[in-house]
């Protein structure tokens, strides 16, 4: 009895320690937490309910409820319109990326010449895409293949869309290239699961008959389910922190506009982050079902 | 002996076992060319539309080759960007809170990996959450805080951040740390202990120098998202420190400021081919540093696996 008790309070001693040490390890970003995230996203909160006005000595606070938010949503044109543009922009780019990187990945994960000079060039923009450098490149018409999105035909094909396609369609042709510059990290991530799935489950499935084409299907894709996931993950958010990203250039214009100012400014940063986590739950619903639908 | 030449043709263009066969290699490499020409299309746009002389630019007949070696553009590019100052801030920007914010997520990832504490699931939660969050939903009283703290134009708003595992995308570079130490073994660090030797000192002495490429992936990666982020140091750094990024987005200004319209002949007007100079020397020290270490950024990753399994 005595010696049961004995162990069990030096387990209980071990395991305590165990976690003091462990939280000693990320006190430091705990607190950084409190005091970089979450007390300024609080704050930022109650600006979204405030009427903001900066002076010398602080900022002034009159408390208007929801009135930024409604305000955002019924009577600025600008924002709804952009909040839209913004899902449906992703929503072209995110499976373009996907796809795209996984052609390449799976070119990369082939056995040939020159290998890491096509590597070095697929990985390249991940260096070079700021802001700026990618506004100056499309102002001087860099980032889409003139040939194609200045022609007459494609001109033509364009007016006779109904107007819902003929944005996303446009947004397309202009900026073919820079979507696909958005695919360095993703063309890696997938590179490296690629490696990972066991060789001797293709030569299995060879030996039992089944095409490359089928072993794509039924070994490679599944495999790859969870990474696809990370991706899709992944490149929403980098489209959406991009300093370029229309919203968060009128969200930041609004911040120092006499009509706008912090308050407004602020509600729409909450607002497009909803719209932001939105987005996100339905991708990962959407693609985490797939995963496990296909292991099934 | 028909079918044996068959055979051999069918296998040359086809494949076989050890070979893709010729067809299939002709196309994978028109694909990738094709590919690679369209990746770099915008490279080599702004680096030909860089050397062109004005009257180049304004002959149509003039696409690809330029008909002279001008370096005019760069000469003026060079000094509207300021460029020796803008550089050396760059350089500084981007390197200080990467090493530091590569020293800070490297604790936290070890803590992760290796202790087991209340509330870790919570921990990674925030983490992640700390990677969805906006900039914009926490910025503005950040800038609030450092204005009255005076620290408004200095790169310590930038550092301390970072020094708390709140830098530019931390929340990555944890993940990676935590996924070095979870795939090490945990046996010599057992030893250690068993040897008496304190958390810390294990940590130093051998999680550490086994982490050697997570922090070099780490700290390249980091250092190439600090110098093209743009958001943060405007709001952070405006009126201070001025990076090279920041430089080109007030290139129009600059200029106008250096070579006032209308005083200069046409010449020396602003045209793209001067913008693209300045935007080329921009990502210049990218490059070079990328061609440099271009075996670390691929391998690397390839090797650590952060496929966040």
């Amino acid at each position: 009895m005595k010696s049961g008790k004995g162990i069990r309070s030096r387990e209980m001693k071990h395991s305590t320690r165990e976690a003091l040490y462990g939280y000693s390890f990320v006190m430091i970003w705990i607190i950084g937490f409190l005091i970089f995230t979450l007390v300024p996203l609080v704050e930022t909160f109650l600006y979204s309910m405030n009427q903001v006005t900066v002076s010398a000595t602080g900022i002034d606070l009159t408390f208007v409820r929801w009135d930024n938010y409604s305000r955002a949503l019924f009577t600025d044109p600008t924002f709804v319109a952009s909040i839209i543009e913004y899902v449906v922009e992703t929503l072209v780019s995110v499976p373009i990326i996907i796809i795209f990187s996984l052609i390449i990945a799976m070119f990369l994960n082939l056995k040939f010449r020159f290998k890491g000079f096509f590597r070095t060039i697929f990985f390249l923009p991940v260096v070079i895409t700021s802001g700026p450098v990618i506004q100056e490149l499309t102002a001087q018409g860099a980032t889409s293949v003139p040939e194609i999105a200045n022609s007459a035909v494609v001109a033509n094909f364009l007016t006779e869309l109904p107007n819902s396609l003929r944005n996303p369609v446009q947004y397309l042709l202009t900026s073919f290239i820079l979507i696909l510059w958005f695919s360095g990290v993703q063309i890696l991530i997938y590179l490296s699961s690629l490696q990972k799935i066991d060789r001797s489950i293709y030569e299995a499935a060879a030996i039992d008959g089944a095409s490359p084409w089928e072993a794509f299907w039924k070994i490679t894709l599944p495999s790859l389910s969870t990474t696809t996931l990370i991706i899709a993950v992944y490149t929403i958010i980098t489209l959406s922190h991009f300093s370029e990203n229309r919203i968060i250039k009128y969200i930041y214009g609004q911040t120092y506009a006499v009509q706008g100012g912090i308050g407004y400014a602020s509600a729409m940063s909450f607002l497009y982050f909803a719209v932001l986590v939105l987005l996100l739950a339905i991708v990962y619903l959407l693609l985490n079902s797939r995963a496990k639908n296909t292991f099934r | 002996m028909n079918n044996f030449y068959r055979d051999r043709i069918k296998s040359l263009l086809f494949g076989n076992r050890t070979s893709y066969g010729l067809v299939f290699n002709i196309l994978l490499y028109v694909l990738l060319i094709a590919i690679g020409f369209v990746y770099l299309y915008p490279l080599l746009f702004m680096f030909v539309t860089s050397l062109k002389s004005p009257s180049d630019l304004l002959n149509p007949m003039v696409q690809w080759v330029p008909t002279e070696l001008f370096l005019g553009n760069y000469e003026k590019a060079l000094r509207v960007l300021d460029y020796p100052t803008t550089l050396s801030a760059s350089i500084l920007v981007s390197l200080v809170p990467s090493l530091i914010q590569a020293v800070v997520c490297s604790l936290v990832g070890y803590g992760l990996a290796r202790y087991r504490f209340f509330g870790k699931n919570l921990l990674f939660a925030l983490i992640l959450a700390t990677f969805i969050i906006p900039a914009q939903n926490t910025v503005i009283p950040q800038m609030l805080t450092y204005r009255e703290l005076g620290l408004l134009g200095n790169v310590f708003s930038l550092i301390l951040p970072a020094m708390m595992g709140q830098g530019f995308k931390s929340a990555i570079f944890i993940l990676i740390f935590y996924q070095t130490f979870q795939s090490m073994p945990k046996v010599l660090e057992e030893a250690a202990r068993l040897d008496g030797a304190t958390d810390i000192k294990i940590f130093i002495k051998i999680a550490l120098p086994a982490a050697v490429p997570a922090f070099i992936i780490s700290i390249i990666f980091s250092t190439v998202w600090y110098w093209n982020e743009t958001f943060l140091t405007v709001i952070f750094l405006e009126g201070g420190v001025q990076t090279l990024p920041m430089q080109l987005s007030k290139f129009v200004q600059a200029y106008e400021n250096l070579y006032p319209p209308g005083m200069v002949n046409i010449f020396d007007r602003l045209n793209e081919a001067v913008k693209l100079a300045g935007t080329f020397l921009n990502i210049l020290p990218l490059l070079l540093m990328y061609f440099i270490l271009q075996k670390w950024f691929v391998e690397s990753i390839e090797r650590s696996g952060i496929t966040g399994e």
